[in-house]
């Protein structure tokens, strides 16, 4: 088959382009993602946003979305009813007005 | 508002701090952010693993886009510059590209299980194809909608390399009755209920030709944060189709009914995939090919240019696949139009530069830029609006001083 002189020819072209971890060399890669920057504002219900909404991803999918007042509670409610109903996001149902009531007043 | 300059000039100094170091240097912070130009589009610049400084829209999981800086400067994406799109958290951060295997199964004759190197030993074929988020601009729909807050950055052309989606079926033989194909990668949910991101192609178009399974971009192995070792290439249809990590082929005999594609990820099921601002649709869609969509990349919002002599303008275009025909350029708002020259044709998916010498008299020039596809697809004047942020392509308007 062709395959015993492709082989060679990618393994030079890798060498070639000198790609890191990108070689064909075929080593387990292991990627590390960077340490996270964003951080939920600091009041009250901080700890219940950060314990549901941050178990699953980091607040800058919070603190990104639009503000202003058409983006207060309906919204809010629809992404937290969202997170429970879509995604499956386990979050006591004692929790959902503080996580609603911290990102109406902080964002 | 706009603060497309300011932008520029922060940036280009991050990639220079960071062209001078290695790619292996250690993680760290960058202390620089861009303003996309819409309320609440402060971001910061952050250092990944292959990747240049990158806008990032979330870090967990990574949403990366291309600061729009780097279109100007080429068709082709480089690789440390290409955006970045996850669903869910649970990257698979470890891969052994010796061990990894993609399964084909389901109603095949043959079930298959495939290492990379027997994938790499099939007959390679290579497209130079455009991804693009659906969400890509979805920052700029007004009135706002939620979801990831993106400026034009989420997009790239690159030349992918791979194996074409149908040699492997036909390898592992599609039963008859079959009517789509869907697609699973490595990345997982936090949560296990979580629906796990897999999308689906209709049989015929799976077998195709052109849908590829790809391990190669631009001449290299896949960066990891584009779906290393193998991906799935979908050319001229939104990136949610282009699995990353994917390791998990399955052909079914009825419609997939999973989230990402019955909830998820749908248009509006009427001729402009529209509905008035602010309404919802009355039935809606899979998402499917790219709108036509150009953009001038030479001149930023805000900038200033030389009056009294020629300035050569030049951009991008690029559509869902027929090819871009035509571009114009408008120097007064739109008034009238100037046939832009195209650039070197890489292929009907590929990103088409343009350019245009024009002479702009001393003071504020709004200009603007309108591609037109060989399917006859044009540009709106006035942007389209649906519930999701997806589909944007409205003619682009850049505001410059002539001085």
């Amino acid at each position: 088959m062709k395959r015993s002189t492709l082989l060679p020819l990618a393994v030079l072209a890798a060498s070639i382009l000198g790609a890191g971890i990108a070689a064909v060399s075929a080593k387990p890669i292991t990627y590390t993602l960077p340490d996270e920057t964003a951080a939920f504002k600091p009041g009250p219900n901080l700890e219940v946003v950060q314990g549901n909404c941050g178990s699953c991803h980091s607040a800058d999918y919070v603190i990104t979305q639009p503000q202003g007042p058409a983006f207060k509670k309906a919204f809010w409610e629809a992404e937290v009813t969202k997170m429970i109903k879509i995604y499956a996001a386990p979050i006591d149902e004692a929790d959902v007005p503080k996580i609603v009531d911290y990102l109406v007043q902080n964002y | 508002m706009i603060d497309r300059r300011a932008l520029l000039k922060q940036s280009g100094a991050a990639f220079a701090m960071l062209g001078a170091a290695s790619a292996f240097a250690p993680l760290r912070a960058l202390a620089d952010t861009v303003t996309l130009p819409f309320g609440n589009g402060e971001r910061p610049l952050g250092k990944y693993p292959q990747k240049r400084p990158m806008i990032v829209m979330t870090s967990r999981p990574p949403q990366l886009e291309t600061p729009f800086s780097v279109f100007n400067d080429g068709a082709i994406t480089p690789n440390d510059a290409f955006f970045v799109r996850y669903h869910l958290a649970g990257l698979p951060l470890d891969i052994d590209p010796d061990t990894f295997t993609l399964e084909v199964k389901g109603k095949v004759d043959k079930p298959l299980k495939l290492k990379l190197a027997e994938l790499k030993a099939m007959p390679s074929v290579e497209v130079v194809a455009v991804n693009q988020c659906s969400g890509n601009s979805r920052g700029f729909f007004e009135p706002r909608v939620a979801g990831g807050q993106l400026g034009n950055g989420a997009m790239g052309n690159a030349r992918w390399k791979g194996v074409p989606l149908k040699a492997v079926l036909d390898r592992a033989g599609v039963q008859a009755g079959a009517r789509q194909v869907t697609f699973n990668g490595l990345d997982t949910a936090i949560v296990d209920k979580t629906p796990d991101f897999v999308k689906a192609l209709d049989v015929d178009q799976a077998r195709n030709g052109e849908v590829m399974l790809a391990y190669g971009m631009n001449g290299q192995d896949l960066p990891f944060l584009n779906g290393f070792p193998l991906r799935l290439v979908v050319p001229g249809y939104y990136g949610t189709y282009w699995v990353k990590h994917l390791n998990e082929i399955t052909v079914i005999d009825s419609v997939f009914d999973g989230y990402w594609m019955k909830t998820a990820y749908r248009m509006p099921d009427n001729d402009c995939n529209c509905t008035e601002p602010g309404t919802p649709p009355k039935s809606t869609v899979p998402i499917g090919r790219f709108t036509v969509r150009s953009f001038i990349t030479s001149v930023a919002n805000g900038a200033k240019v030389a009056a009294g002599r020629p300035v050569v303008l030049k951009g991008i275009a690029f559509d869902g696949g027929t090819g871009i025909k035509q571009v114009a350029v408008s120097i007064d708002g739109g008034l009238s139009w100037l046939p832009a020259k195209l650039g070197q044709d890489l292929g009907k998916y590929s990103f088409r530069e343009w350019q245009l010498p024009v002479t702009l008299t001393a003071g504020p020039h709004e200009l603007k830029v309108r591609a037109t596809s060989n399917g006859g697809q044009t540009q709106p004047m006035k942007p389209l609006w649906n519930p999701a942020g997806y589909l944007r392509n409205v003619v682009e308007t850049v505001n410059v001083t002539a001085a």
